[in-house]
């Protein structure tokens, strides 16, 4: 974690790049007490800042999430074509809510804003992977591949 | 270019690789080495060429023919006949739209001039296509940043972002001071906009370069871009730029061997709408919440670490270059009296051809929906546009033949900025768009004042209720009522915005509300 931070002048300036990277490093996406207690010791900062701003991001957890996250985009151009109902499939098929993460610790389903990538809406993100032109038979099957490459690792 | 016989461009953006463009890619790559046409025909990974919603595509020049959705099962059949015998492959052939790629429609390109044909991560193709000589000329003829100011003043160049304040205007009123900074706003967050993505994509250098001018012109030596946490290729693109400018001595210390030195670093953000808003965006940057500031002062007297801080987009500062180059008069050819130049659009939703696009200012939506996106697509009729996003505004049939620049009606002149048009059919419902957009706003209200924290909650509530068959003539009142009161009162635009979009749905389509009052209308019927 020392090596990781000190990649990043100790000013608060660096503070949305640490905890960006901080996250991608933890298996489970989120930021541990002990690593914003790290962070806040680096940037000389009390921790509550820290938590402040780690806590406005939507990008940033600070519970744990699956091992995998997927992001449905619900904004109105994915919505217009049909974007409701694949999050609503995804839920189901999941026996999740929204915000919430698999049983076996798998997949966390949340929702975002617009991707940028509406040309092919609905779309979605998984991990760092961009879908587009989602189809019910398209998704179910990007999640079974999510899911085999899990369990192969 | 290097010399070649022909080249195959292969438009390499978010979309194209998520249809698998670094497949095709390699097996194009394969197949011409087996057929010994390397040297030949050369392949080029650019930006994107001005067609969405087609997968892989693939422009093969001299011919300038155009394939979309290529699969890689369909590379052996372009390169054996048509690369090989000269004969275009028909069934893959995009059909000759009218867009600036095929040359049918006049096409006015000053930002995206480069996007699409050349390789956005070669310097060297930049440099060729006349990157940096704006900046160069001057540096070498020593034009002082005062000039640069009322060159870009009297090129009437207005912010491309949102409301279209003029450039030249917000750098000239930038407070005196040894630290300043130059901020480009790249977290483009508005639903159904991308073209900052694609300029980014297609052109970073472009970009560098019309900061570092803005850099010259008030006095700043560094530089941020803050970009969508989402824009991954656009970072890794943004960032190659920068690195191979800095080497060549474009960007650190001593720009071009002068004594003017500016630096550029990407901040990337981490999902939250509002830090679109400059205020936001600056708190953002020096690592905070990104609640917006109360203006004034602003950012130009009190910005980032409080210095002097211009704040521009993208689109803005792309333009910069070009007018330096070849002068405000030259620009002031394009668009309208009161708004010089040209705009991107993204044209989205019920189209037969969405995509990205460049036209003059001034431009009207039907000339935008028709000879660009091809019309509604299935044959359906027109019912309504939103034009430039969430914070938009719902344009009828009857809006259709307004010229859209920022002088028009607020309708059109607020949303012009983010240039998102998303087009619904007949068969789409209004009721569910504004629900939609309303939706979209609870989720992305950062919470710091009271009116826009529970406002964006109650118009949800009432939207729902009027969507759902129990709303009453008062529940539609009340939603006009409320978002005003927003406006009246929110901190920032976040909370000003609802009533744009609500107002123009209502006004145009009372009837369809009213009819959902007395049963569920949209998806809930």
């Amino acid at each position: 974690m020392k090596e990781l931070l000190e990649k990043y002048p100790p000013s608060m300036e660096s503070l949305l790049d640490i905890l960006h990277e901080l996250q991608a490093a933890e298996p489970r996406h989120y930021l541990t007490p002990d690593a914003l207690r790290a962070v806040a010791v680096y940037l000389n900062v009390p921790l509550s800042e820290v938590v402040s701003t780690a806590t406005f991001y939507s990008m940033y957890s600070l519970v744990p999430r699956g091992r995998h996250i997927v992001r449905i985009c619900e904004s109105p151009p994915c919505q217009l074509v049909g974007a409701d109902s694949l999050l609503d499939l995804l839920a189901a098929h999941l026996r999740v809510a929204v915000g919430e993460t698999t049983e076996d610790g798998v997949f966390t389903l949340e929702t975002t804003s617009c991707l940028g990538v509406c040309g092919v809406a609905p779309a979605m993100m998984v991990d760092d992977e961009l879908y587009g032109n989602l189809t019910k038979e398209k998704l179910i099957g990007v999640i079974a591949d999510v899911r085999r490459s899990d369990a192969a690792s | 270019m290097l010399r070649a016989r022909g080249h195959v461009l292969i438009a390499v953006n978010e979309e194209a690789l998520l249809a698998g463009a670094r497949d095709v890619e390699r097996a194009l790559g394969d197949l011409l080495a087996e057929e010994g046409l390397a040297d030949e025909i050369r392949v080029i990974e650019t930006g994107d060429v001005g067609v969405t919603g087609r997968g892989v595509v693939l422009v093969v020049h001299p011919d300038g023919v155009r394939y979309g959705n290529v699969r890689v099962a369909d590379i052996a059949e372009i390169v054996r006949e048509h690369l090989l015998k000269g004969r275009p492959v028909e069934r893959l052939r995009l059909p000759l739209t009218p867009t600036r790629a095929t040359g049918l429609v006049r096409q006015a390109r000053i930002v995206l001039e480069n996007c699409g044909r050349i390789d956005p991560e070669s310097l060297d193709e930049a440099i060729a296509t006349s990157a940096y000589e704006a900046m160069a000329k001057i540096l070498e003829t020593k034009i002082a940043p005062a000039d640069v100011i009322a060159e870009v003043k009297r090129s009437g160049l207005r912010g491309r972002g949102g409301a279209g304040f003029p450039t030249g205007v917000k750098w000239s009123f930038t407070a005196p001071g040894d630290v300043k900074y130059i901020v480009c706003n790249a977290d483009e967050g508005e639903p159904g906009t991308f073209k900052d993505r694609l300029i980014l994509e297609g052109d970073p250098h472009r970009l560098l370069e019309g900061m570092m001018i803005a850099g010259y012109a008030v006095g700043a030596s560094k530089g941020y871009i803050y970009v969508r946490g989402e824009y991954g290729l656009s970072i890794r693109r943004l960032q190659r730029a920068i690195d191979d400018a800095r080497r060549a001595g474009i960007l650190g210390k001593r720009v071009l061997e002068s004594t003017f030195s500016f630096d550029i670093e990407i901040k990337k953000g981490a999902g939250a709408y509002v830090c679109g808003e400059e205020t936001s965006l600056i708190e953002s940057i020096e690592g905070k919440r990104g609640y917006p500031r109360i203006k004034p002062p602003y950012p130009g007297a009190v910005g980032l670490w409080k210095k002097p801080t211009v704040v521009n987009n993208v689109e803005t500062l792309a333009n910069v270059p070009p007018i330096l180059l070849r002068g405000a008069d030259w620009f002031r050819d394009f668009g309208t009296a009161g708004s010089p130049g040209t705009k991107v659009y993204t044209i989205l939703g019920h189209v037969r051809n969405p995509g990205l696009i460049e036209v003059e200012m001034g431009t009207p939506l039907r000339t935008i929906l028709d000879e660009y996106g091809g019309g509604v697509r299935d044959g359906k009729r027109f019912k309504a546009a939103l034009l430039g996003g969430a914070a938009g505004a719902v344009i009828s049939e009857r809006g259709l033949d307004v010229p859209m620049d920022f002088d028009g009606p607020k309708e059109y002149a607020a949303v012009l900025g983010s240039g998102a048009i998303l087009v619904i059919d007949e068969e789409a419902s209004v009721v569910d768009l504004l629900h939609g957009i309303l939706r979209f706003f609870r989720h992305e209200s950062c919470g710091q004042c009271a009116p826009c924290r529970s406002g964006t909650a109650v118009l949800v509530e009432l939207s729902e209720r009027i969507r759902s068959g129990r709303g009453t003539a008062d529940d539609l009142e009340r939603l006009v009522h409320v978002a005003k009161a927003m406006h009246a009162t929110s901190l920032c635009p976040l909370g000003q915005s609802p009533i744009l979009p609500i107002q123009t749905a209502v006004d145009s389509f009372r009837e369809e509300f009213e009819a959902c009052m007395a049963k569920p209308c949209g998806a809930r019927a």
